[in-house]
């Protein structure tokens, strides 16, 4: 296959960036998107060019750093795929490709493609978790949960924190994001202790760092490579205003919020 | 207001915006009782009870909030959303979306556009900051409406508003329910199906009015 | 030869972690709060230590390359994790698990380490459900288990195919809470590329900001390495892009020893090769072994009419096709250890019954598993496998067999560390993938998420205080001081040495052609001629390395191809090891298989008056090494020949 790419190229966190063309010829359509880039890169390595940034690791579909915005859409055309997953095949001899790295303003740009996703970690931070220590838990099997809950709590966790919901969203939310997580824990009998102190601490680290509002377009369903489901979104909303309305309020919350 | 996290604003525009839908269905009920064809007593009568029982005046303040928050929401989460993605794609999003559920604000900006030129045509002759036309009492509605829908540029364009608002609550009912986490696999095709049916019923009900109005005179 | 000792507790093996944490040492809490940690690494072993010492009290600092901890290659364990919790009230117990991980492994492990790794097992499944790891259940609310390979018994619990993503999402949960607390700093996108020791005691690390290319010192009272496996020492395998060996390999050349080196796991159930370009492996759960059948065309010219699309798979009469695991070893058919099944596969694709494009590859048919339990309980077990399959091959593993072949998968050699997880340095403790411990020649399937929580969790935030208690008088120390300054330094030197080479080829180039040379010579099949040309074509490498690669960019920018070329430069010297310690064991046995010493029926024939001990090396310069022996002794567990027949 030959190919036309547009790609955004910026040196640093700081530099101006623009579009840059470049053209690959001879792709295997089995190849890997990824596998597509590094011939491009090999290429522009070995004629002294400058080869093109982007955050990849496990190349199969599950760790969550690739972060590809391809021709309008995050993880490119297939639906439920990472970059990582996505294959040539995809696409046909000839095309143009536009490569932009995910923009918002909770994401600054690194370098190229590469973009800062430490946002979601400080969220995560907030109470994304449990609060059990090592040790002194009871056994495995002393609280029951309903297989239907489990299920669902596991399809919520299976978000892998790419940031594709934010890319996708005309609003940059992370709604989807914290929606997962706040789901997954909140339909567990473990996590249900915390629930409204942490689904309150998400939402006002989620404000201050800068996403949008929720729009409800659900663009982010669309592109989710996990497929995890906009009724997340809701179940959090509901978990937060029950927070708000009726949850005891402890005073160290009050202070935080 | 400012201060609120974004869940907050988004519940309180999706209360205040369901509050309006319903609304909308007293003002349709009022509406068609124009085509009843008794020379506008039945309208008038309504009309007037609206107009002077105590309990709807103080509804009526509980509207103008409704209103007010709405569109003060709206147009503080508009702009937050914008800042929210300094810069733009080179290459437009395409991902698959519901189509108006990305021009709520738009939609949003003609309805409100429409909701001013009513206010001046009906509210404001009735409190009387602007001056009825000649011939016309300041609470007589019905033949301000008669007079109104007999120019047919008037009828398209309050037709057209209708159909702009339609596209705004085909998004904005189901939309609603999603903020305020009333989504359960079991009911949200269901109040998808009641959404935008309800949006049909108000596009078409109100526009019966002025089409009734014109192909009858 | 120095003969190692790990000393471990004396006793029977049952009662030696108990008499242990009876008797080491602890440390207060006040003084706990004096003393630093740094943890390389955020996997489950590192990301779940950080947490637990962040939560005993002591000032962690935890280090690495991806953008955030839950990146890290213990994601992409899919089948499950190991615990003998005996729910299943099939027989098992922790001397169970103890016995079947000892025989899994060949007998190359130490019996003091495996026994701690069974009893702390069931801790593990306790701590993770009250995480909110969202397990497989059945429907009266509570576990299931799953059997894997290597094991009569089902005590595999597992959250659909990513149970490595879920477990890391409860360590990294943990990890979060601390950081929020204040106990534990992260610093993501770095390289940890030296250890700095103090006194003969590691006391901190030099770290490369990724972002910016700047060189960090770091201090502490104590270092722990868990920055996982080896494996893309080879090139393609299932490791990450970013996995690497650099801050073990550094600890190696500052005088921790590197343990059975040429130990490496081929696992069975991957994704075939498809061409050049192809730069690493996909693995396909083990877990697929429980339904799918492994089976080649038993006439050679079914093979050439498959190769050339004249038939379909399942068009071959059963008759015709060749179960060669169930064949050859009745009792555990396909469940075989992933030695067994990986060195089966590649005995029948050199014999020429191959399939695919390629001829290196066999199926996985799951149609009598359809037919049998049903497509709805197929796809609820292995959907997202299935999916995953799809996506690569272009092909439906419901409607035609998977094509699977084997690929280098983990790595059970690694830093020699004693019963306290510490390395030959004092200060330095190795834990999960990157240390040799508990896995012996083979590591059986979910025991590798077993091992790296274990560690993190319920064994190291006990050994580490043991040694920290003698240390609270110990100052802080100044990342300014000489030995700092030399270090960092150094890695300063090298950078810039690498970078400014004879610029010819790209670094790329360099590690695929170490990758060739390491799975041709070092992989599934070893030989003593093949190992002597790999250390000719390894030292011929280094030579070119060093003239003639091509990096561009800066030292002090974000620069991915200066990031690869100090890796590859680390995986070329330690592909030497390798192939130095395949070749001092003249013995087969688990993943190491030298052609020379295989029983008549081929398969791996151990030595176990001459080769029952640890091989560990010292490092001694450039390009020597030498071996020192931990004798392993036997005492719970009579050694046999392993059968699986």
């Amino acid at each position: 296959m030959n190919l036309t790419l547009k790609i955004w190229r910026q040196k640093s966190a700081t530099a101006e960036g623009q579009m840059v063309s470049y053209d690959v010829s001879g792709i295997s359509a089995d190849s890997s998107f990824f596998e597509m880039l590094d011939t491009l890169n090999q290429k522009l390595i070995m004629s002294g060019g400058d080869p093109v940034s982007f955050d990849h690791d496990c190349r199969e579909g599950i760790c969550g750093t690739c972060s590809l915005y391809i021709n309008g859409r995050p993880h490119g055309p297939e639906k439920g795929v990472t970059t990582c997953q996505l294959h040539m095949r995809s696409f046909k001899d000839g095309d143009t490709i536009h490569i932009e790295p995910w923009r918002a303003r909770a994401f600054p740009v690194i370098s190229d493609l590469i973009v800062d996703r430490s946002a979601f970690d400080k969220i995560i931070q907030a109470g994304g978790y449990v609060s059990v220590n090592t040790g002194g838990v009871p056994d495995a099997n002393t609280i029951p949960v309903p297989k239907e809950k489990s299920d669902e709590a596991f399809d919520a966790a299976t978000c892998i924190g790419c940031g594709a919901c934010v890319a996708a969203c005309s609003n940059a939310a992370a709604m989807l994001f914290i929606g997962a997580k706040v789901s997954h824990l909140a339909l567990l009998p473990q996590g249900q202790v915390e629930a409204a102190k942490r689904v309150q601490q998400m939402v006002a680290c989620m404000d201050e760092l800068g996403f949008g509002n929720c729009s409800n377009t659900y663009a982010c369903e669309a592109e989710c490579p996990k497929g995890i489901s906009v009724s997340n979104i809701a179940r959090m909303n509901r978990e937060f205003l029950s927070a708000k309305l009726f949850a005891e309020k402890e005073k160290i919350i009050q202070d935080s919020l | 207001m400012l201060l609120y996290s974004s869940i907050t604003k988004k519940v309180l525009m999706a209360l205040a915006g369901l509050f309006l839908v319903t609304f909308l269905c007293v003002h349709l009920g009022i509406n068609l009782m124009l085509l009843k064809g008794d020379g506008g007593l039945m309208f008038s009568e309504a009309a007037t009870f609206m107009g002077t029982n105590q309990v709807i005046k103080v509804f009526e303040i509980v509207l103008f909030a409704g209103f007010l928050l709405h569109i003060l929401f709206g147009i503080l989460v508009s702009f937050q959303n914008r800042a929210a993605r300094p810069t733009a794609y080179a290459c437009g999003n395409s991902s698959e979306t519901s189509f108006f559920s990305k021009y709520m604000f738009h939609t949003g900006i003609i309805v409100f556009i429409f909701l001013v030129l009513h206010f001046i045509d009906f509210y404001f002759i009735k409190i009387g900051i602007v001056a009825p036309p000649p011939g016309i009492a300041s609470h007589d509605f019905y033949h301000r409406t008669l007079l109104l829908f007999s120019s047919p540029w008037y009828s398209l364009l309050y037709i057209i508003s209708f159909l702009f608002l339609g596209i705004h609550l085909n998004h904005a009912i189901q939309s609603g329910f999603q903020t305020l986490g009333w989504n359960h696999s079991k009911y949200m095709d269901a109040v998808k199906f009641i959404g935008s049916a309800y949006s049909l019923l108000i596009t078409v009900g109100f526009s019966i009015v002025p089409l009734y109005i014109l192909l009858s005179k | 030869m120095t003969r190692l000792n790990a000393r471990a507790p004396e006793g029977p093996v049952a009662e030696k972690w108990t008499a242990y944490k009876a008797g080491c040492k602890l440390v207060n809490p006040n003084n706990k709060r004096k003393l630093d940690i740094i943890v390389v690494g955020t996997g489950l072993a590192g990301a779940s230590a950080a947490a637990s010492l962040g939560q005993l009290g002591y000032n962690v600092k935890v280090f690495c390359y991806q953008d955030t901890p839950r990146r890290a290659h213990s994601i992409a364990a899919q089948g499950g994790i190991n615990a003998a919790k005996n729910y299943q009230n099939d027989g098992d117990s922790a001397y169970r698990l103890f016995y079947d991980t000892i025989k899994g492994g060949d007998y190359r492990a130490r019996e003091a380490n495996v026994y701690r790794l069974a009893e702390v097992s069931n801790q593990i499944i306790d701590l993770c459900v009250a995480q909110g790891v969202p397990f497989a259940r059945e429907y009266g609310g509570l576990l299931t288990n799953r059997s894997f390979g290597g094991a009569q018994v089902s005590r595999t619990f597992y959250a659909r195919g990513q149970t490595g993503q879920q477990l890391l999402l409860g360590a990294y949960g943990a990890l979060s809470r601390q950081i929020a607390a204040g106990n534990v700093t992260l610093y993501n996108r770095r390289d940890v590329l030296d250890m700095v020791l103090v006194d003969g005691k590691a006391r901190g690390i030099i770290a490369r900001n990724l972002v910016t290319g700047e060189i960090e010192r770091h201090a502490a009272h104590a270092v722990v390495l868990a920055n996982g496996g080896y494996g893309n020492v080879f090139f393609l395998s299932t490791n990450a892009m970013g996995s690497n060996v650099t801050p073990a390999w550094s600890a190696y050349k500052k005088g921790a020893m590197f343990a059975n080196p040429s130990f490496t796991q081929i696992h069975p159930t991957c994704i075939p090769v498809h061409g050049d370009a192809q730069s690493k492996l996909t693995l396909m759960s083990e877990s697929l072994r429980n339904d799918g059948r492994i089976w080649v065309p038993a006439k050679l010219k079914d093979v050439e009419r498959l190769r050339n699309k004249e038939v379909k798979p399942s068009d071959i009469p059963e008759s015709d096709r060749d179960y060669y695991l169930e064949r050859r070893y009745p009792a555990f058919g396909n469940l075989v250890p992933r030695d067994v099944a990986s060195r089966a596969a590649k005995e029948r694709c050199d014999a020429g019954f191959g399939v695919g494009t390629t001829g290196v590859a066999v199926y996985l048919d799951f149609a009598d598993a359809i037919k049998r339990k049903g497509h709805d309980t197929i796809d609820s077990l292995y959907g997202n496998l299935f999916q995953m399959y799809q996506q690569i091959v272009a092909e439906s593993p419901y409607e035609t067999p998977m094509m699977i072949y084997p690929a280098v998968h983990y790595t059970m050699g690694g830093l020699w560390v004693d019963y306290e997880l510490m390395t030959t340095i004092p200060g330095l403790y190795a834990i999960g993938e990157c240390n040799f411990s508990d896995h012996g020649a083979n590591r059986l399937g979910a025991s590798a998420l077993m091992q790296g929580l274990a560690d993190g969790y319920f064994v190291l935030p006990y050994t580490i205080g043991n040694y920290l208690a003698a240390e609270i008088h110990t100052p802080r120390f100044d990342p300014a001081s000489s030995e700092f300054n030399t270090a960092a330094q150094a890695v300063t030197d090298r950078l810039k040495s690498i970078k400014n080479t004879g610029a010819k080829e790209s670094v790329d180039h360099f590690h695929r052609r170490l990758g060739k040379i390491m799975w041709e010579y070092c992989g599934m099949a070893r030989n003593e001629a093949g190992l002597n040309e790999a250390l000719y074509l390894i030292a011929e490498l280094r030579g070119e390395y060093a003239r003639g690669v091509k990096i561009p960019g800066g030292v002090n920018e974000y620069n991915p191809e200066l990031e690869k070329a100090c890796r590859v430069a680390d995986f070329i010297d330690l592909g030497e090891l390798m192939v130095r310690d395949a070749l001092q064991r003249s013995e087969s046995c688990g993943g190491h298989f030298r052609e020379e010493y295989q029983t008549s029926e081929g398969e791996a024939l151990r030595n176990d008056d001459e080769f029952a001990f640890v091989g560990a090396w010292e490092y001694k310069g450039r390009d020597a090494a030498q071996l020192h022996r931990e004798e392993l002794q036997f005492k719970e567990i009579k050694l046999s020949q392993r059968s699986y027949k």
